[in-house]
């Protein structure tokens, strides 16, 4: 992937916070869902997960957040949806390690490169890794 | 009134060194704590560094004068509220003094069926510790109904309460929308009914006149840590024959005259009964000498200040409308909003890009959010040190703040 400059990291993040094609209630009750909630903003979502033969065949989000919450789960839904649980880890950890500025494979993340810069603000990187842990954590599940 | 430049000189965290975000510091975020001056400093330094001893047990002098000491904040406590020194406890704060009431008398005396008047604005701290009593005692909180603007008013508590009602708990200034109550009013009208009259004072002790004798309050909770004294400190306030009468909630040395094998225990008079372990000894002399200096500027003058910092605020926020304030008319420091179309968290985000500290969220008064109609606010609350310059740059910051990710792009 190319490298993104700030103004395009900053329109990805607005698109998906102000039109998150993610959020949406699950289409049947297939899902598994995971509640999540911060203790320092207001975040307060579920994530939903449908796998099928080791496949995320859809990833899902409702529920009130703040802008970096909103727009890193409907990223982190969209890098989900097609990739096998390997792939799927594989990614979420080159996220976690991205926003505790720590190696990471950049190709892995696409969009999500646009929170490269979220550790400026420290105490919003729980708000951007909300949606990337309730998916690992329902991964774990399976 | 006092010259807030001198004052400043006071605290080191106002040094005019201190940055965040690579801005010089703006801290606005009063009602969560506050800085603490060179002499609180200095008195809980002084019992590490030449009066270390134990109380209670004063078998040589420096035991015994650090007996005395802690003996004389007591009394300089029960002074700066107007109460009787032997209705003074220490507590580790607001929450465990509120807890000490709820554990100690509350679970003791209610029963099934008695109810517990609240109001939607409380902090959680004065909301869970009641859940606890009815959760054990099979006792109901009842909400008492706010005004249009958020203000509990005496006609609403005589509306909600009953003969039945044993406790009505609040708080005299309310953490998110900062309105002070007519506590005196409603100590009256809970005691024609028969309950007590518990007062959350968080908020309210370390900005205006507490008296409670006048007010006739039955309990009153309050922290150091809000009015420049140390964390980890505060105290219960408690009509003597009511501390008496309700139980400890910690049991061990310093609180008992005498115990055998057979589990007979007698414990000590009040304040003492609730005092058990060694207590938090620095943080006494801390507290002490904060009500010191909160004295010597005096506590009427603060109030002032805030106010007309308020006021100072309010005009020049006047006439942008993408403000939303939601406790234009309190008579208190805070001023509690939201910019329109912005989630409150991403404004103090911003807001710190630029090396101003405000709190955004429900502010621990979760409840409250259902009435306000939005899921969070951002609160600003200036203290005794606060300045109009720090307010030009918390307003210049909210006007023309720019876009909320230039916190993260800049």
């Amino acid at each position: 992937m190319p490298i993104l400059t700030n103004e395009m990291m900053r329109s990805i993040i607005y698109d998906h916070s102000s039109n998150p094609q993610n959020k949406r209630e699950p289409n049947d009750d297939t899902y598994e869902k995971i509640h999540m909630h911060s203790d320092n903003c207001i975040d307060d979502i579920d994530v939903y997960l449908k796998m099928m033969d080791n496949k995320v065949v859809d990833a899902c989000f409702t529920g009130i957040g703040c802008t970096i919450s909103t727009a890193s789960t409907d990223i982190i839904c969209d890098l989900m949806i097609g990739k096998n649980r390997e792939e799927a880890d594989y990614i979420l950890k080159q996220y976690d390690n991205m926003l505790h500025e720590e190696h990471y494979d950049e190709d892995a993340l696409e969009e999500a490169n646009a929170f490269s810069q979220t550790s400026k603000q420290a105490a919003r990187i729980r708000c951007a890794t909300i949606g990337s842990r309730a998916l690992e954590e329902l991964l774990k599940d399976k | 009134m006092y010259n807030v430049y001198e004052i400043r000189k006071q605290f080191p965290m106002l040094d005019g060194k201190k940055m965040m975000q690579g801005k010089p510091l703006v801290f606005l975020d009063n009602c969560s704590t506050t800085f603490k001056p060179q002499c609180v400093i200095n008195a809980m330094n002084k019992y590490y560094m030449e009066e270390t001893a134990n109380s209670h047990r004063g078998d040589y002098d420096l035991m015994f004068n650090v007996d005395q000491k802690v003996q004389g904040v007591r009394k300089k406590i029960a002074e700066f509220v107007n109460a009787e020194p032997n209705e003074v406890v220490f507590t580790a704060g607001d929450s465990m003094s509120i807890n000490l009431v709820a554990w100690g008398y509350g679970i003791k005396y209610l029963k099934k069926g008695d109810e517990i008047l609240l109001t939607e604005a409380e902090h959680a701290s004065n909301i869970l510790p009641w859940y606890k009593v009815c959760e054990m005692t099979g006792a109901v909180v009842k909400f008492i109904p706010l005004d249009e603007e958020g203000r509990l008013t005496l006609d609403n508590v005589r509306k909600t309460i009953t003969n039945n009602t044993k406790i009505v708990s609040v708080a005299h200034v309310t953490n998110v929308l900062g309105y002070i109550c007519d506590i005196k009013g409603i100590a009256k009208i809970a005691h024609e009914h028969g309950a007590l009259c518990v007062v959350d004072g968080a908020q309210s002790v370390p900005h205006i006149k507490t008296d409670f004798k006048d007010w006739d309050i039955d309990f009153l909770g309050f922290s150091a840590h809000k009015m420049c004294g140390p964390t980890g400190i505060g105290a219960l306030i408690g009509k003597y024959e009511l501390l008496d009468k309700m139980d400890p909630f910690l049991m061990g040395g310093g609180m008992n005259a005498k115990f055998n094998m057979c589990g007979d225990v007698t414990l000590l008079d009040p304040p003492s009964k609730f005092e058990a372990g060694t207590q938090n000894i620095s943080g006494i002399f801390g507290f002490g000498a904060a009500i010191d200096f909160i004295n010597e500027i005096g506590i009427e003058n603060i109030h002032q200040h805030e106010i007309e910092l308020r006021k100072y605020c309010l005009e020049k926020l006047e006439g942008f409308d993408n403000i939303i304030i939601y406790n234009k008319n309190a008579i208190s420091g805070m001023l509690t909003f939201n910019i329109k179309g912005v989630f409150a968290q991403d404004e103090a985000t911003l807001l710190n890009s630029k090396g101003i500290a405000v709190r955004s969220g429900q502010h621990c008064a979760k409840i409250l959010n259902d009435f306000l109609k939005t899921p969070a606010t951002v609160r600003m609350s200036p203290y005794l040190y606060t300045t109009k310059e720090e307010i030009d740059v918390f307003v210049d910051a909210i006007i023309n703040g720019g876009d909320i990710l230039d916190a993260y792009f800049n």
